[in-house]
C-alpha cells in the first residue's frame, strides 16, 4: 500500500495486481467458520485499491501454483511457504502483464531485512533476476540499499523520493504512512498465506505422507482449511467439522466422500478420506459419536454413507472414551 | 446492451469477484452481468470490485439460499 501511494505521489499511475493461490487466508476461512462471522469479510487488497483510488487485477494462478509448492527450487521457509520461488514467480506474472497491457515497469512493498528468508538483501536481486524483470523492479520502501533500477534513470521516478528502510522495525514505515495521511492498514504480507502456518503445512504434510506422493487437488487444500484432522491410519482419515459454518461447507463435499454423521444426537459431519476397511468404518463412527451430543451415552445411531445418493447404513456403536484417541491421531 | 448470467455459486471469495473480473472483460460497454453466489463474502467484494473498476452496480438481492448480484459494464 506504501510501496504504491509513494509512486503514485510522483505523478506514476499504478494497478494493482493480486494473485489467488488457493491457500489465502481470507474470505475463504472467515466465510466458512461462523465464529468468525464477524471478523470482516472484505477482501484486502480490494479495500487497499480503494483508498489509493487504482485499479485492481486479481488473477486465479491456484493450478500453475502447484508447481511452485511442489518444486520450489530455493526451498521453504519455517513452514511449507516457498516464500523466494513464491515471489519470483509473481514478479515474474507482473512483469509479463505490464508488458501485455503496456505498462513500464512493477514495483512491491519489499523491504531488505523485513523477512528472514525471501526479504534478505541477497535475495533482492535473485528475485529481479529469475523473474526476468530485471532493472524494471523498483522496490520504493528500500530503494537506497539497492542499485539504481531503468524508471529511475530514465527519469520516470525521482530516487530521491524513495526511501532507505530496512529491519523489522516497522516504525518509520507507519510514519510515513501517516505523513501521507493513510491511518487504516491492511494485515502485511505472511498473515495473509496459509502455507506460512504450522499447523495448516503439518497437515499438508501429513496428506502427502499417506498418499505416498507430493501433489493435491484444489479440493483438498481447501479441506485442510476446516476441521478436526483425524488421522488413525495411513489409509484413512477423518474430517470432523467443529461448527455449523464448517458444517455447511463440508457438506458441499459428500459427493466425493464416504460420510458419516450422528443421528440420535446431535453431532458432526465427518468425511472420510483415503481407503478405509470395515472396522476403519466402525472405529469412525465411534469417533463421531465421541464429538457428538451422546458422547456419554452407551449407544449412539451414526449414518454411514458410502456413497452419496445411496441408502445410509445406520450403525449403533458406543462412543469412543477419549483417552483412547491418541494426541498422535491429530494432525496439528 | 446484452444481459448475461454467471453462476458462482458455491465458490468462496475471491473465485466469485475472479469469474465476474474475467466474464466482464469479453462484455461490451452496457450489458448487464447478473452473478448468483453463495458465499456472503461476495456482498462486499463484488460492489468494491465495480467500485474500483468503475463499473455500475444495478442491484443485489440477498435471498435466504443465495446472493443475485447484478453489474452493468462502463467504459473504464
Ligand atoms: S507468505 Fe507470501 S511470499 Fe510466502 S508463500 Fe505465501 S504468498 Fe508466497
Amino acid at each position: 500500500m506504501l510501496a504504491t501511494k509513494v509512486i503514485q505521489d510522483q505523478g506514476v499511475h499504478v494497478e494493482g495486481i493480486n494473485f489467488y493461490t488457493g491457500f489465502c487466508v481470507e474470505g475463504h476461512t472467515h466465510a466458512i467458520r461462523k465464529k468468525d462471522k464477524d471478523k470482516q469479510k472484505k477482501n484486502s487488497s480490494l479495500w487497499v485499491a480503494e483508498q489509493l483510488g487504482i485499479k485492481l487485477h486479481i488473477i486465479d494462478i491456484s493450478e500453475e501454483y502447484k508447481d511452485i509448492v511442489l518444486n520450489p527450487k530455493h526451498g521453504y521457509g519455517q513452514n511449507l511457504n516457498p516464500c523466494l520461488d513464491c515471489k519470483i514467480d509473481m514478479v515474474g506474472r507482473a512483469w509479463q502483464w505490464c508488458q501485455d497491457n503496456d505498462f513500464d515497469f512493477v514495483i512491491t512493498g519489499e523491504v531488505v531485512g523485513q523477512r528472514p528468508k525471501s526479504q534478505r538483501k541477497s535475495t533482492m536481486p535473485i528475485i529481479a533476476r529469475e523473474s526476468q524483470v530485471q532493472d524494471r523492479l523498483v522496490r520504493p520502501l528500500c530503494a537506497h540499499h539497492l542499485p539504481e533500477t531503468h524508471p529511475e534513470r530514465e527519469g520516470w521516478i525521482k530516487r530521491e523520493n524513495l526511501y532507505d528502510f530496512h529491519g523489522r522495525n516497522r516504525k518509520p514505515q507507519i510514519a510515513l504512512a501517516r505523513s501521507l495521511g493513510i491511518d487504516e492498514w491492511s494485515q502485511p504480507a505472511g498473515g495473509c498465506c496459509f502455507l506460512t502456518d504450522e499447523s495448516y503445512s503439518n497437515k499438508l504434510q501429513d496428506l502427502w505422507n499417506a498418499r505416498g506422493e507430493r501433489d493435491y487437488e484444489i479440493d483438498d487444500i481447501m479441506l485442510l482449511k476446516v476441521g478436526r484432522h483425524i488421522r488413525p491410519a495411513n489409509n484413512f482419515k477423518l474430517i470432523v467439522s467443529r461448527e455449523e459454518g464448517e458444517n455447511n461447507f463440508m457438506r458441499g463435499y459428500r459427493p466425493q466422500f464416504t460420510y458419516l454423521y450422528p443421528t440420535s444426537h446431535g453431532g458432526p459431519l465427518t468425511l472420510v478420506d483415503g481407503t478405509p476397511t470395515e472396522a476403519d468404518l466402525e472405529l469412525a463412527a465411534r469417533m463421531v459419536a465421541r464429538f457428538s451430543q451422546g458422547r456419554n451415552e452407551d449407544n449412539v445411531t451414526v449414518e454411514l454413507v458410502r456413497q452419496h445418493n445411496e441408502p445410509a447404513q445406520a450403525l449403533q456403536v458406543k462412543p469412543m472414551p477419549i483417552d483412547e484417541i491418541p494426541d498422535s491421531w491429530y494432525v496439528n | 446492451m446484452a444481459q448475461h448470467e454467471l453462476n458462482a455459486r458455491n465458490l468462496l471469495c475471491p473465485l466469485p469477484v475472479i469469474r465476474a473480473q474475467n466474464k466482464i472483460s469479453e462484455l461490451s460497454v452496457g450489458d448487464q452481468l447478473t452473478v448468483y453466489c453463495t458465499d456472503p463474502g461476495t456482498l462486499h467484494d463484488i460492489p468494491a470490485w465495480c467500485r474500483v473498476h468503475g463499473h455500475t452496480l444495478v442491484s443485489t438481492e440477498e435471498n435466504s439460499d443465495e446472493i443475485v448480484i447484478t453489474i452493468e459494464v462502463n467504459d473504464t
